[in-house]
């Protein structure tokens, strides 16, 4: 018998800490992923979010916290008891197994019946079913993938446990596999647990971002939240590009956050930013900037920086990116969409920003400005 | 492309492909040299000298009359000692792969920092000469050594018992003298196993010790025939273990060989010789196929 509020098999995780050393690579995570759901836990390399995956398979002990599976505590399970089942990063295929026994391993070892009509549907599924008898050397890293993911789905785990699962592969085929990917988890129904560092695989498969950064979870929801409502300088740096100007609240009236930035008014809504009083940084994406010839006139009730000067002119061509130096030294970048309206602003020009007020994001001042900021390093 | 350009580059491109297999023709000159000086001529020799006339002596020579007969005789003759000594070398090869898998494991997987220390000491012993250790165990399984003492005291050993000179004494001194030769190829083998390997069999329901059923020592295969060969062929030749280490009824074919040899008994000494390297390359072909790792051939 169930209670009528009971749980669905959400995977929930409380106080979840790892401690390496004194290191602490996963710091009192909370978190809730809805049945079903297509999760991203998305962050920089080195931000727990691998640690926490792991912990959820069971390949690495917490160190305190709970991980439960409905109501099911799973924390202390060894990792062939529980229903989680893993598609590695480097996929792990066994060298010496064909792709049919390497799909099949996991009904042997639960001593299912009709293994083979199992697996030649998982093949089917994953359009691998001619390659059955091949070794996984023989077979390219595309294919190597899907292998691994009808290994791990076949086993009809609760949840899976994707673990950059296309960091392998070039662009085009990633894109593809994304698409791949979504449609699977659709027609299987399973949660699905993804970790990346990309974030436009993230916002583009997940239902449900979850942004990590030095163990903490920075904000979570779905990707449009994320993008256009970022809670802290690093999710607004990480997800996308964002220009955060130095300004203070001056006032709140109902229906706007009125803000003062370097001697202009803007403003800014309530109640979808970090912060609403004081000092703050003003964040606005740079695809929400419109350039116009300084001096005049916007739209009303637009947000306007005025006296810019464009230090750079990119052309992408399906864009212009330009970069503006205000009158106070900071430089604004600026993405402006080739609509063929008029022709490109040129080095030198003198321009004026504006945007709606709408788009606009407050942070707190207190945050790193620069945090989150990809380096090309860093990946 | 013009029919010159055609006609210039192709005899280059032909002319340095054959300047290539030239260079390797001449590169394998000279190990083929020595294989032809040191391994065909001595085994033609071997066998022909296996057909000799047994007859003949040293001082009066050998006659060669294709004397099959030989064969038959010792294989007679020295049955026990050929079943001895296959026996033995099984023996050691078994206490080799039950003490060397652990260890070579342990080195893959579990040593860290110590690794590279750990092998150190697995082939530290080859330092010193191969009789010196097999001297050396000489004492140390001497009736008056603390092991023996040791086991006569928890009664594992009765009161006039021995361990030097018995079956035991010689295996023990095989399996000691050839665990490098099987922990080295082991070790090899092992460390090339991705230990995410064992963590997708976990994660896929197996147990550890399904894991190292079904993914372990599978990958370890290789290793695992490489070291049986590398420990079982020269431990059933070998003669200096049963010699310092046995009695004379623990003697091996390498024993009977070499006595043979010295007693002036050349064409059974070598028709001896050929059987078991006969016997060898049969066992060695068999098991190679049963393991499934022809690659190794």
């Amino acid at each position: 018998m169930s209670l009528p509020d009971a749980p669905a098999d959400d995977l929930v995780l409380e106080g979840l800490t790892k401690k390496f050393g004194t290191f602490v690579a996963v710091d009192d995570l909370d978190l809730t992923v809805p049945q079903g759901a297509f999760f991203a836990l998305l962050g920089p390399s080195g931000c727990g979010k691998t640690t926490t995956l792991r912990m959820v398979a069971g390949l690495e002990d917490a160190t305190s916290g709970t991980i439960r599976l409905g109501s099911d505590d799973i924390t202390h399970r060894k990792p062939y008891r529980r229903p989680v089942n893993t598609v590695f990063q480097s996929y792990a295929l066994f060298p010496h197994l064909t792709i049919f026994e390497n799909v099949a391993f996991g009904l042997r070892r639960q001593g299912r019946k009709d293994v083979k009509g199992a697996v030649d549907d998982m093949l089917e599924l994953v359009e691998l079913g001619e390659y059955a008898g091949r070794k996984p050397a023989q077979l390219s890293g595309g294919q190597q993938q899907r292998v691994a993911l009808a290994r791990a789905l076949i086993n009809r785990p609760q949840v899976l446990l994707l673990d950059e699962p296309l960091g392998a592969l070039d662009l085009k085929l990633r894109r593809q596999m994304q698409i791949e990917l979504k449609r699977i988890q659709v027609e299987v129904g399973i949660t699905f647990v993804h970790v990346t560092h990309d974030q436009e695989e993230a916002m583009t498969m997940a239902d449900t971002v979850a942004v990590m950064n030095a163990g903490v979870i920075e904000q979570m929801g779905s990707p449009i939240e994320l993008y256009e409502h970022p809670n802290t300088t690093f999710v607004a740096n990480f997800l996308g590009q964002s220009n955060l100007i130095c300004g203070t609240v001056v006032a709140t009236s109902g229906a706007r956050v009125h803000v003062e930035v370097e001697g202009a008014k803007v403003q800014a809504p309530p109640g979808v930013s970090g912060t609403e009083s004081g000092e703050v940084w003003v964040g606005v994406r740079p695809e929400k900037l419109n350039l116009s010839e300084a001096g005049s006139e916007p739209d009303g009730g637009s947000n306007v920086l005025r006296d810019g000067r464009v230090t750079d002119v990119s052309f992408i061509g399906v864009s212009t990116q330009y970069i503006a130096r205000m009158p106070w030294g900071q430089e604004l970048m600026v993405f402006e969409q080739n609509t063929g309206a008029r022709s490109p602003y040129r080095v030198g020009d003198a321009v004026d920003l504006h945007w709606s007020p709408d788009h606009t994001f407050l942070l707190d001042p207190a945050q790193d400005v620069t945090a989150g900021v990809e380096r090309e390093d860093a990946l | 492309m013009s029919a010159a350009s055609l006609l210039s580059t192709t005899p280059v491109a032909s002319a340095s492909k054959r300047g290539a297999s030239r260079t390797a023709y001449i590169l394998l000159l000279l190990p083929l040299l020595w294989l032809f000086v040191f391994f065909v001529i001595p085994l033609v020799s071997l066998v022909s000298t296996s057909l000799y006339d047994p007859a003949g002596s040293l001082e009066t020579g050998y006659a060669m009359t294709g004397h099959v007969q030989n064969y038959v005789s010792v294989l007679a003759d020295y049955r026990s000692h050929i079943l001895r000594s296959f026996a033995y070398a099984a023996a050691a090869t078994i206490a080799c792969i039950v003490l060397g898998y652990p260890l070579a494991y342990a080195i893959a997987f579990k040593a860290g920092r110590w690794k590279n220390l750990m092998l150190v000491a697995v082939i530290a012993p080859f330092f010193t000469s191969f009789l010196i250790r097999t001297l050396s165990w000489q004492m140390l399984l001497g009736d008056q050594a603390w092991f023996a003492d040791a086991l006569r005291f928890v009664h594992i050993l009765g009161p006039d018992g021995h361990l030097l000179a018995t079956p035991f004494a010689v295996v023990t001194g095989l399996t000691y003298n050839f665990l490098p030769f099987m922990v080295l190829p082991l070790y090899t083998s092992l460390e090339k196993v991705d230990p995410r390997l064992m963590e997708a069999g976990s994660d896929l329901y197996a147990s550890p010790i399904t894991t190292f059923a079904k993914v372990t020592l599978p990958l370890s295969m290789p290793g695992l025939v490489a070291g049986t060969l590398l420990t079982f062929i020269p431990a059933a030749g070998d003669y200096i273990n049963a010699e310092l280490l046995g009695n004379p009824r623990t003697q091996m074919i390498g024993n009977v060989i070499q006595n043979l040899f010295e007693g002036g008994s050349y064409p059974e000494a070598a028709a001896l010789s050929v059987t078991l390297m006969a016997v060898i390359v049969v066992m060695v072909l068999v098991y190679i196929r049963r393991a499934g790792t022809e690659e190794l051939l």
